[in-house]
């Protein structure tokens, strides 16, 4: 029971529209636990009608920018956008500060669901928790569902990554292209937006790009989904210059996969790295249990580390039962 | 709301006036107190500050006005989230005179907080918000 209501209740109520119904459930998914689980058993089975874009770049890019304007311009064409966008949180206090919706006031007035989330310390619990919560808001019938991150941290990356349509932000100077290339940006972008295309050497930041899209060509250094080399879109996200190009962008790259069958492929993938980093979060429960119940300090019989934690091993994965 | 997770407060200011320098002391304070602060800055209204709340989840909502008006400006913001099926304490930042403090407190204004109080005094505000509010 959540408050008076269930966690069925919750999620009928949410798709039936109640917006604070579906708020509540991304946080019971986001604290984790059992009431988590129980949020993804009763949504698992009504998703995969969103299309799940990341967004992802170098700080100050102007993602969340360029997310509340194509955002505003899908919702006026009808369409029900929800925005997750990740920040980080602070390594020394826990504390956050989640500024991404001073820039969505528009898309906010434009009936846009945006939700805030921190990193929450733990990069891992990120992991676990970015896919239950757009599926939340899957099952309550957004679409597109937008997840912005911040393309510093692996984990970042990745959670960005695991979308349907990976949109990749760069902007003009101070190298972009270059340093996003080094975050591993590239490898993961089916679209780019050069942004700030207002501003001088905006034309420079392209060719970088394309370049650095030549090299990786040759060194067949894309993810597998489409062969084809992402589309690069200029935009201006404060004035909406170049959005409508981009959402065309993003549409077409939705029915490439579709028309491609790769769609089903990508969810597939999508699926079986949430299980695993699901898998690793359990095992990784499971040793720090297993050590600190077992005797490990090897005085016993001089035991070496190595055969200790074989020894443990065996034991959590059902091998031969050496624990004592 | 589990014991373990940061409090959650969206944090506004409302009307056309002045900078955001206060409101962004206040957030770097209420980080620093481990909270998770949803920063919306400048000329919000009543209805942005009441999807924030709704789409965030919140805990608490912080608003600041600087200019008179907190009389009809803090019930209105009370009523807008009830109206909504809120229930989450509205605390108030600004100048306000003693004399009104009790009829914001009528209102249903769940605390006040001065221009330039110190840090503690913020956080605890927020916090005492948080904890004497029923759920
Ligand atoms: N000149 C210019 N500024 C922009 C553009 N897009 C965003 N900005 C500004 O860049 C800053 C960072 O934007 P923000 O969307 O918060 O970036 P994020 O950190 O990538 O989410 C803000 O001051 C924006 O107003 C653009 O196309 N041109
Ligand atoms: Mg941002």
């Amino acid at each position: 029971m959540v408050g008076n209501r269930t966690v069925t209740q919750l999620v009928a109520a949410a798709r039936g529209g109640e917006r604070r119904a579906t708020a509540r459930l991304l946080t019971l998914v986001e604290q984790g636990g059992q009431l988590a689980d129980e949020v993804a058993g009763a949504t698992h089975q009504l998703v995969d009608n969103a299309h799940v874009v990341g967004v992802t770049g170098p700080p100050g890019a102007g993602k969340s920018t360029l997310t509340a304007a194509l955002t505003t311009l899908l919702a006026d064409r009808g369409r029900r956008p929800a925005v997750l966008a990740v920040d980080p949180s602070s390594p020394l206090t826990g504390g956050a500060i989640l500024g991404d919706r001073v820039r969505m006031v528009e898309a906010t007035a434009a009936g846009v669901f945006i939700r805030s989330m921190a990193t929450r310390g733990h990069a891992g619990g990120l992991a676990l928790a970015v896919p239950g919560m757009v599926r939340v808001l899957d099952a309550a019938g957004f679409d597109p569902v937008v997840v912005e991150t911040v393309g510093v941290g692996q984990v970042e990356v990745d959670v960005a990554a695991a979308a349907d349509t990976v949109l990749v932000v760069v902007t003009p100077g101070m190298g972009d292209a270059v340093q996003a290339n080094k975050a591993g940006l590239l490898e993961v972008a089916d679209l780019f937006a050069v942004n700030k295309s207002d501003q001088p050497n905006a034309a420079d930041a392209r060719r970088d790009l394309e370049l650095m899209l030549d090299l990786s060509d040759l060194t067949g250094h894309r993810r597998a989904g489409l062969p084809e080399r992402p589309t690069i879109v200029s935009t201006v996200a404060t004035t909406g210059g170049g959005v409508e190009e981009l959402a065309g962008a993003v549409d077409d790259h939705l029915e490439a996969l579709r028309s491609s069958e790769s769609l089903a492929v990508r969810r597939q993938d999508r699926r079986s790295v949430e299980v695993r980093s699901r898998l690793d979060h359990l095992l990784l429960e499971a040793s720090a249990a297993a050590v600190a119940l077992a005797s490990v300090d090897g005085s016993a019989d001089g035991e070496a580390p190595g055969a200790t934690a074989k020894r443990l091993a065996d034991h959590l994965l059902g091998g031969p039962d050496h624990t004592r | 709301m589990s014991g373990d997770s940061p409090i959650r407060v969206v944090l506004a200011k409302l009307g056309l006036d002045g900078h955001d320098r206060g409101l962004k002391v206040v957030a770097r304070i209420l980080r620093d107190a481990g909270m998770e602060v949803i920063y919306l800055g400048l000329r919000q209204t009543t209805e942005t500050i009441v999807d924030a709340v709704e789409q965030e989840d919140a805990d608490v909502v912080g608003i600041s006005m600087l200019n008179a008006g907190h009389l009809t400006l803090g019930p209105r913001i009370v009523d807008a989230l009830a109206d909504a099926g809120l229930d989450v304490p509205v605390v108030i930042g600004g100048i306000v005179p003693d004399e009104d403090r009790q009829a914001l407190a009528d209102a249903g204004v769940a605390g006040v907080l001065g221009p330039g109080a110190p840090a503690e005094e913020v956080v605890a505000g927020i916090r005492d918000a948080v904890a004497t509010h029923g759920w």
